[in-house]
């Protein structure tokens, strides 16, 4: 019976001592690896913010409160010989209306992403931040200082840039733009044209004016006029409604407002987000169906291939969207739009003498689907197709209306 | 009394000991997460390289062009006819064949009466009938309407694979012992392994049709034991790079999650380029990656790829 009791009571004494051992250590070590992991976190923050110095340093030159682009981004085994050629003799200064309080918000998504692809980048606030960096316009915040900080801008880009930009790009903190397809709307201009681009409304004006949120850019011409007319007071302040003063004063420089559709017709500057333009049906009372220069189209062939800004873009929409233009493709796709080359450009021919790689003359290999047949490059040519004209409401909108700035 | 004591002390010093010396010898880690690292013991399909499709000649190009084509096997619910519609108008136009099988009939649906509530059993007679009407088709695809493919994609991944070996590829998931292909992101079969699953399906003691009994195996994992025993084992389908081309989450979650990690370059950090899959996007987002995927891109940018697909007849959002 002794022995049987103590044996008994060696083995509880056991097992009791792995359990508490195992509940000791089990302890001990999550408390060791998550003070390190913890510890190994806040090293890896401070690692990954001097990673983000770093990458931006590659990308950028920073100077007097620009971004100069020293790399603008390409992909491995991508011929993009077209984009560079266009890089080099259509240059972009792209400057974004932003403020001290959407830096973080907005405007770093804007320097992550699409202000990648364009020559110059300016970021324009009513505070000098030397660190984002941000120009100060010495005006104040608000809906009703946004013509101000546009008339500043511009001439600022002027006289900071003017030799460094053949075209001046406005767009806000929450517009994607494609600057690659920028360049192939204005590869068909020269910065000396009195021009300018974007989407057009009509209303107010005669030549109509173009949606300040879908972002306009200007011709260097166009840009030069625009201060000058400020010099002779032939424009001046007329009211805080950016675009549509922008538009007057075009207008009365003789700056032509221009077309910015693609040769089958289509929108490239989009007033909204991608889902609403190509999925939504807008009311007919909606003032967007009054405000457009050209004919609405709804559905698919709402927007061009080569789309250059949608507007009301928020910060996960903006890497979506580069996501979807630069990065995401179905191999092999054969677009059905295939856009002509600008005048004075090489048609899009690989060079076979690049890259040591022989080619045969022939096509590669063609899969045909159930009932597909090659498309002859003639037809997406040049394309006229007539488009029946939307209703005409008479709406009297008040003209801020559409504009739902900060 | 003294003695049983003194057993007792010497039993937890032991105890101790002996738990210590286990777990200093058999690496053990009490109560740790498993790492990312434990799922690379699976296999892996990558997409061939761009050196690799150089390598082939003209003729070797065709051939791999007319031997992928791929039947699609797209399962729908009545009760959400939008997705059925949404799917028809979208990616389903890029496969070769698209069929959708729904698990009962409904007005204006046009899909193939399963006739069937349980999802193993629609899962069975799906397959059953692909295999019965592929007529020359080799390459098998299973998604919920609810997922978006970029067919494309997947025609490049099984470019260079034989269809006459078994192939069972989507985003590889384990549990325990098994290995299984995830249902949420798409299912990939190659002619030879959809041959083995039907002939091992009239076995009932390795592929019963009314699932085993005791305990209810979701349908991804009985598709993996009965594939399993014909000698077909599941790969997740990788880029050149290693990225999952197979996601069962929404492109918009995928990004969020890759703002949320912080890293550096959002999107690189996100999804592969040639990604095939995504899953439990809106019809309006499906619509949205359509103009993603099929239509806008950025002017001069070009990839001179080694196959051309042509557009679908009749279509005008891709």
């Amino acid at each position: 019976m002794k022995a049987l009791g103590s044996r008994c009571a060696f083995l509880i004494g056991f097992l009791v001592g792995t359990c508490t051992l195992y509940v000791f250590l089990r302890q001990v070590w999550f408390e060791r690896t998550f003070s390190t992991r913890s510890r190994l976190d806040g090293l890896e923050k401070t690692a990954a913010q001097l990673r983000e110095l770093e990458e931006d340093s590659k990308n950028w030159k920073k100077e007097r409160s620009a971004l100069f682009n020293l790399n603008h981004p390409h992909h491995k085994g991508e011929d993009s010989h077209m984009a560079d050629e266009l890089y080099k003799k259509v240059r972009i200064l792209c400057w974004v209306m932003t403020g001290p309080n959407n830096l973080q918000k907005k405007a770093r998504h804007v320097k992550n992403t699409w202000s990648r692809h364009c020559n110059v980048v300016v970021f324009m606030s009513s505070v000098d931040d030397p660190d984002f960096p941000t120009v100060g316009l010495g005006t104040k915040e608000g809906r009703d200082q946004l013509y101000w900080k546009t008339i500043r801008a511009f001439h600022y880009a002027l006289e900071n840039h003017g030799d460094e930009a053949d075209w001046f790009l406005k767009a806000d903190d929450d517009t994607y733009v494609v600057v690659d397809n920028l360049r192939w709307v204005l590869a068909n201009h020269t910065p000396e044209e009195p021009i300018y681009f974007g989407r057009r409304f009509k209303p107010y004006t005669k030549q109509g004016y173009m949606s300040g949120g879908a972002g306009y850019v200007l011709s260097k011409e166009a840009l030069k006029r625009f201060v000058e007319g400020f010099k002779t007071k032939v424009c001046t302040h007329t009211t805080h409604v950016e675009d549509l003063a922008m538009g007057q004063c075009m207008e009365k420089v003789g700056v032509v407002a221009g077309d910015a559709r693609d040769t089958v017709l289509r929108e490239t500057f989009h007033p909204f987000v991608p889902e609403q333009h190509l999925t939504s049906k807008f009311p007919k009372s909606f003032w967007y169906w009054s405000y457009c220069y050209y004919p609405i189209s709804e559905g698919p062939n709402c927007c061009s291939d080569l789309s250059v800004s949608f507007h009301y873009v928020d910060a996960s929409l903006m890497y979506l969207l580069e996501y979807y233009t630069y990065h995401l493709r179905a191999f092999g796709y054969r677009y059905r739009y295939r856009p002509p080359a600008p005048l004075g450009y090489k048609n899009e021919v690989w060079d076979r003498s690049e890259g040591g790689h022989s080619y045969s003359e022939e096509q590669p290999a063609i899969q045909r689907g159930p009932l597909a047949r090659v498309e002859s490059p003639s037809r997406t040519d040049r394309k006229q197709e007539v488009m029946p004209p939307a209703a005409a409401e008479e709406k009297d909108l008040p003209a801020a209306a559409h504009d739902d700035k900060q | 009394m003294l003695s049983e004591g003194s057993s007792f002390m010497k039993g937890i010093a032991l105890g101790g000991t002996f738990c210590l010396l286990l777990s200093l010898l058999g690496s053990f880690t009490p109560g740790m997460q498993s790492s990312p690292e434990d799922h690379h013991n699976h296999h892996h399909i990558k997409a061939p390289t761009k050196d690799e499709l150089q390598s082939l000649s003209d003729t070797q190009m065709v051939e791999l062009s007319q031997r992928v084509r791929v039947y699609c096997v797209i399962m729908v619910q009545p009760s959400v006819l939008v997705y059925w519609f949404t799917a028809k108008d979208t990616w389903g136009k890029h496969c070769d064949h698209a069929v959708f099988y729904s698990s009962e009939s409904a007005k204006v649906l046009e899909a193939v009466d399963l006739n069937e509530q349980d999802e193993w059993a629609k899962l069975r007679k799906a397959l059953k009938h692909a295999y019965d009407n592929a007529g020359d088709l080799r390459w098998f695809f299973m998604a919920r309407s609810t997922t978006f493919a970029i067919i494309e994609n997947l025609k490049y991944l099984v470019l260079a694979k034989d269809p006459n070996e078994p192939f069972y590829i989507g985003h590889a998931m384990k549990s325990g012992e098994l290995e299984y292909v995830e249902y949420q992101s798409g299912i990939v079969l190659s002619y030879e392994a959809l041959k083995r699953l039907v002939n091992v399906f009239k076995d009932e003691e390795k592929c019963p049709e009314r699932g085993r009994a005791l305990w209810k195996l979701s349908e991804e994992k009985q598709l993996a034991i009965c594939l399993k025993y014909t000698g077909v084992f599941a790969e997740n389908g990788e880029d050149t790079r290693g990225k999952g081309l197979f996601n069962s989450k929404s492109v918009g979650s995928l990004i969020q999650d890759s703002m949320d990690k912080k890293t550096l370059d959002v999107v690189e950090g996100c999804c592969s380029d040639l990604a095939i899959t995504f899953s439990g996007m809106s019809p309006n987002q499906m619509q949205v990656m359509m103009f993603g995927v099929y239509r806008l891109r950025p002017y001069g940018h070009n990839f001179h790829d080694s196959l051309i697909f042509l557009p679908p007849e009749g279509s005008d959002n891709d």
